[in-house]
């Protein structure tokens, strides 16, 4: 079932509603085999650009290739691209396997051959025999299973997913998160996959595309989008994040009592530094070599079973989350605490006065 | 714990039937309205099909509907009636549903109140307006005529063909507004997904959305049927005493032969006969998701 995948090449793309810009000028390269995922909030144009590539919307200008072949003008039926849909979209008035045998029929694939493959596509997602039940007899969770079989048993070679995960309960999600994952792995179709949930981009993506406004914010590797994302937005988005001010000058810059050394090349001036709560921890001794050690007081704890979170007042006065593990001994507030710093662990942006 | 709990349930037992009493009174009024206005008459329109004119007990109305082949000829004209009517509206009104179901809301909403519009009229005016129209000398014939498409008055009217017309018009929206719903009700996405397994537009509507449609149409032509079982009006005036329905007997048996046996139990027959075909139509869909039943 595996099968030569496409890249998808994206240039100029924009689409308006009236005086709303969903897409501005969008260019996008996927390559060949890779999962993609499209995340941002409601509202930023992913599903709007996940349609045009399905073909179910119409931009206003802009190039989509897949491969060589511009489709941009193509209508959906003649694109040959697999897509689950949010809510699967499955035939209510078909079971199953007549669902799956869909897109065959369609191509005029042989009885014989279509009921075969409609079988291996069915087993693919572990619904081996399901092929005579009606759909309203399914879980969701296999609703899921069976869209993902149609959408991939004719065979296309690009895939197209729309949140199909979003009516999943959560270990459900988890579950599917890394079968959809192994999925792709063994039938290496080029998979685009839209989400809002950065955990799920995070667990899935070979990269992702953080898109805001109509535009892609960072295009990258899920652990640099973590670790360096490219602005303030994608840095909110994707995970927790706390941001302290600071003023670079000479290449360090002060926070409280400490002061910390910038990366080579940072330019003087008022810079934000961003920090992960998990990435602070609290310190009884002496900092270790390439730590830095941060003075404060709690002002706030939070127990949340695997974790504690707390908000930490430094003495500067900004404010830090700093995650614990569960384990750990719940400080009180206005306990006076020091945080270690690793120097690889702060990310710095532009200020936001810009 | 059992010592304060005997006491507690008798009471809570109590609560509970004093609850279903009271919900049992609040269903009475609509209880008494269906009996005293829907059985009642069927259940006196029933006894009176087998007494005589004397008030004797009789199968005689009975049997002469069995033997007499005029009877025999109303029902089949009846049937022929309606199920002409139905196919028409079929042929007319999904179309225009599935026109209504592309359009926006908007738009949508006002060709409904154009549909709905004669709705709004008096059946017998909108009857005797089509006489106008379809008659000898009406208004078609007349320009048909003025711009030479045809040289003779056609008989338009006081047949079966001004009968159908009179029916369709009326029964139009019976159909179109079930069909309408459940073409709404369908989800684009389903489209969307047929399309985009690769079948055309042409390909989708037949194997995606007229399956799922097919429910509504069900619904819309069971009730346009069983509604034109009982046409009385429309045939009187349109069909000009050639096209005789169950309704139109009964009215004959009545003002004529003032045999109140003979018409009642010919009503009691068409009663049976749209029972069991609203039976039958429920084993194919269920109706009642259509006619605002409940859940």
């Amino acid at each position: 079932m595996r099968n030569a995948a496409l890249p998808i090449s994206i240039r100029q793309l924009s689409k308006s509603y009236g005086r709303v810009r969903v897409l501005d000028d969008v260019a996008l390269d996927i390559r060949s085999g890779e999962f993609l995922t499209l995340l941002g909030p409601s509202g930023s144009g992913k599903t709007t650009l996940l349609m045009m590539l399905a073909g179910f919307v119409r931009p206003d200008q802009g190039i989509i290739r897949f491969g060589d072949a511009d489709i941009v003008r193509l209508p959906p039926h003649k694109r040959d691209v697999g897509m689950v849909f949010q809510n699967y979209a499955l035939f209510p008035h078909m079971d199953v396997g007549a669902n799956v045998a869909f897109p065959l029929r369609l191509r005029n694939v042989p009885r014989d051959e279509a009921e075969s493959r409609v079988e291996r596509a069915l087993e693919l997602v572990r619904l081996g025999g399901f092929a005579r039940r009606r759909v309203d007899q399914l879980s969701g969770g296999q609703r899921q299973r069976v869209a993902l079989a149609r959408a991939v048993v004719f065979e296309p070679r690009i895939l197209l997913m729309d949140e199909p995960l979003s009516a999943l309960d959560k270990q459900l999600r988890e579950h599917m998160q890394i079968e959809l994952r192994q999925l792709h792995e063994r039938l290496g179709m080029t998979t685009v996959y839209v989400t809002h949930d950065q955990r799920e981009a995070l667990t899935m993506s070979d990269r992702i595309a953080v898109i805001d406004g109509g535009r892609i914010q960072q295009i990258d590797a899920p652990r640099s989008i973590y670790e360096r994302p490219a602005n303030r937005f994608v840095a909110e988005f994707i995970g927790e994040s706390t941001f302290v001010p600071v003023i670079a000058q000479a290449g360090s810059c002060a926070i409280g009592p400490a002061r910390l050394r910038l990366p080579d090349g940072t330019p003087d001036g008022a810079m934000l530094m961003m920090v992960r709560p998990e990435r602070l921890r609290p310190l009884a001794g002496p900092p270790a070599a390439d730590e830095y050690t941060l003075e404060g007081n709690v002002a706030e704890t939070v127990y949340q079973g695997d974790s504690m979170l707390l908000r930490v007042a430094l003495s500067g006065g900004a404010i830090v989350a700093v995650r614990l593990g569960g384990g750990a001994r719940m400080p009180h507030p206005g306990d006076a605490i020091r945080l270690a710093l690793r120097a690889g662990d702060f990310h710095l942006l532009p200020s936001d006065a810009a | 714990m059992t010592d304060i709990a005997a006491p507690n349930a008798e009471g809570l037992r109590r609560d509970a039937a004093a609850e279903r009493f009271s919900l049992f009174a609040l269903c009475l009024p609509a209880v008494l309205l269906v009996l005293v206005t829907m059985v009642a008459p069927v259940a006196w329109l029933f006894y009176l099909s087998f007494l005589d004119d004397a008030g004797a007990t009789t199968l005689e109305h009975y049997r002469r509907m069995v033997e007499q082949p005029s009877y025999f000829r109303t029902f089949r004209t009846t049937f022929e009636v309606s199920v002409l009517t139905t196919a028409i509206c079929v042929a007319f009104g999904y179309p225009l549903a599935y026109f209504m179901a592309q359009l926006p809301r908007r738009a949508a909403n006002i060709c409904m109140i154009a549909v709905m519009l004669p709705f709004w009229t008096s059946l017998l005016v909108r009857t005797y307006a089509w006489l106008v129209l379809l008659q000898r000398r009406g208004l078609i014939n007349t320009w048909g005529m003025e711009l030479g498409l045809w040289d003779q008055p056609i008989a338009l009217v006081h047949n079966l063909t001004g009968t159908l017309i009179g029916m369709v018009h009326i029964m139009l929206p019976f159909l179109v507004l079930p069909v309408y719903g459940s073409m709404r009700a369908i989800d684009r996405d389903y489209l969307r997904a047929a399309a985009n397994l690769g079948a055309s537009p042409t390909q989708a509507f037949w194997r995606v959305f007229l399956p799922l449609s097919v429910p509504g149409l069900l619904a819309g032509a069971t009730m346009v049927f069983i509604l034109c079982l009982g046409f009385y009006v429309t045939p009187a005036v349109l069909g000009g005493g050639k096209v005789s329905m169950v309704a139109n007997r009964i009215a004959t048996d009545i003002e004529m032969f003032f045999n109140w046996g003979a018409a009642s139990a010919l009503g009691v027959v068409l009663f049976a006969v749209t029972l069991l075909l609203l039976w039958g139509a429920s084993k194919l869909v269920r109706l009642d998701k259509f006619l605002g039943g409940g859940a």
